[in-house]
């Protein structure tokens, strides 16, 4: 598994999408940064860039994820790792993890932002924190679902369209909720949605079931992958 | 060694592989021949994990390869028809990943690579990336995986394809000094190049298994079935007349001869046996001069041709 991590997380920066996905991301939390925090209304607290950029990352994610499985595939070097006396779930779990480092990394970076902010004002540092950590979590459900839908195809084209397609679904999923006549499943459905979670703990909660929420997708997706990746050897 | 077992499989309604049973022994060389599409790729992929039966068991050195994969795929080093390169790697690091998940232990892991390398002639390049190689070197890599670890089992999908003359010359001698420790098991659509490193062959056309024998073997079969050439004086007619008296010769084909009054005929022994004599004695009988006698030798090539063709005919007959 680790062979697989680290093969694929060089990968990520031996091509662009590594870079690409890092500048996307944090070019728009440094925006929001500024506007939020350094200018404008001076808020004193990091958690409304993360959220903001939350939308960022329907576009973000897909660059990540479109080739992870479906690249594999598409050149035929699932028959190296599929042949090798390694399981799939640790070649799927591999790959996995090094998309979630290199978005740890996004994280990482971000972590400064409230050490910034403390500089000029008086920061509270556990809701800053708290909603990092639910960003870094709700991003890795996020790329659980672009793996599990890279999986299902050859091109990566089509598993960026996809995964766009799918966390845009998701991010409307609470303003479709709203609307709906019948109030359990709007209240169903909006409980589904990742954007609202996250808003909550940018209104300082730390919100735990939504935390073990996203873990859940997250491994929810994994395993479907592997169950994907498994299954496409009887076709 | 390797045991497969009533091997099948389906691809929707395409049977590619029908019902495939072999045994692989240690120590030897073993070559997949059949016409394109005959299912040796989609045999070679199921016998490494790579895709699964429809039905059937493939055992590797004991273990299951669905029920106990990491164990029997530990075994095998495989090539596939197109070699699984990250083009965005360079050779030396691509092998070294190869080795990783191949789990070559640390402490093996350098030595074990090097002689890969040196085994296919990839010193030269290690440092190059696989991305700007040309399809040769490409498929020394693909090779040079194959053989990380040395494991006891070699399989290896058209090993020859893209190289020039040279090299494959050299590849068949890497493959026959592999022979010598390991199993070895290599596809190839090219007959010379099965005759000329296999000890054993296992001729597939249709998926199905048709023929199997040691090289040896496989030619002396060829011998014998042998068809004779004759031209003989007289009219058309009566030759056809005259052969239907014996039954023991088939005629093949009669046609008229270049020169007037001649026909050109070929015929065939209903039984394995020479009847170069039995002929002569024969047109004698019958007041029919052979003005000319021929004995074809049927190759391995022609052997083949006729195990594949046969079965083409029997499906075109069926469907």
């Amino acid at each position: 598994m680790l062979a697989v991590f680290k093969r694929e997380f060089r990968s990520y920066f031996t091509s662009v999408t590594g870079y690409l996905f890092m500048a996307v991301m944090l070019f728009f939390v440094g925006l929001y940064f500024t506007g939020y925090n350094l200018s404008g209304s001076y808020y004193a607290s990091f958690s409304y860039p993360l959220y903001s950029v939350n939308l960022i990352i329907m576009f973000a994610v897909p660059i990540l994820t479109m080739r992870s499985l479906a690249e594999d595939r598409k050149s035929r070097t699932d028959q190296l790792l599929l042949t090798s006396p390694i399981s799939v779930s640790r070649i799927v779990l591999g790959k996995y993890l090094a998309m979630a480092a290199v978005y740890a990394l996004v994280c990482v970076i971000c972590a400064l932002g409230p050490l910034v902010i403390s500089q000029y004002g008086t920061v509270n540092l556990k809701t800053d924190y708290s909603m990092l950590l639910a960003f870094f979590l709700s991003g890795c459900a996020y790329l659980a679902i672009g793996l599990w839908i890279s999986s299902l195809t050859e091109s990566p084209v089509l598993a960026c369209v996809g995964t766009f397609g799918i966390l845009l679904i998701l991010y409307m999923i609470s303003d479709i909720s709203s609307i709906l006549p019948i109030d359990a499943l709007a209240s169903a459905l909006s409980s589904l949605s990742i954007r609202d979670r996250l808003q909550s703990f940018a209104y300082n909660l730390l919100d735990i079931p939504s935390l073990f929420y996203f873990l859940s997708i997250a491994g929810f997706f994994v395993f479907l992958s592997i169950q994907s990746v498994n299954k496409r050897r009887w076709h | 060694m390797i045991e497969v077992r009533n091997l099948t499989k389906r691809f929707g309604e395409h049977l590619a592989v029908d019902n495939l049973s072999f045994t692989v022994e240690k120590g030897q060389i073993y070559g997949f021949l059949g016409p394109n599409g005959a299912g040796k790729s989609t045999t070679m992929n199921m016998m490494t994990g790579y895709l699964g039966a429809t039905s059937g068991q493939v055992v590797i050195n004991g273990h299951d390869i669905l029920e106990e994969p990491e164990e029997a795929k530990a075994c095998i080093g495989f090539l596939p028809e197109m070699p699984p390169l990250y083009t965005d790697m360079t050779v030396l690091e691509y092998l070294k990943f190869a080795a990783e998940v191949k789990k070559i232990p640390r402490e093996k892991r350098w030595d074990a690579i090097e002689e890969s390398m040196e085994r296919t002639g990839l010193l030269d390049v290690a440092e190059r990336v696989i991305k700007n190689l040309s399809k040769g070197y490409r498929q020394r890599v693909g090779l040079a995986q194959a053989l990380l670890g040395m494991p006891p089992i070699i399989i290896l999908d058209e090993p020859t394809v893209g190289l020039d003359p040279k090299q494959i010359i050299e590849i068949r001698d890497l493959i026959k000094g592999l022979g010598r420790e390991h199993t070895v098991i290599l596809s190839s659509h090219i007959l010379t190049e099965i005759s000329a490193v296999c000890d054993h062959i296992l001729i597939i056309s249709h998926g199905k298994l048709v023929a199997s024998d040691t090289a040896e073997n496989l030619a002396n079969r060829a011998k014998h079935t042998h068809t004779l050439h004759l031209v003989v004086k007289g009219e058309l007619e009566n030759i056809r007349a005259v052969l239907e008296e014996d039954s023991e010769l088939e005629q093949v084909s009669l046609d008229p001869g270049e020169e007037e009054g001649t026909v050109n005929l070929q015929l065939a022994s209903r039984h394995e046996e020479d009847i170069r004599e039995r002929a002569f004695y024969f047109f004698a009988r019958h007041q029919c001069p052979i003005l000319g006698m021929s004995q074809e030798k049927v190759s391995l090539e022609e052997l083949f041709l006729e195990l594949t063709g046969e079965e083409e005919k029997k499906d075109a007959g069926s469907v």
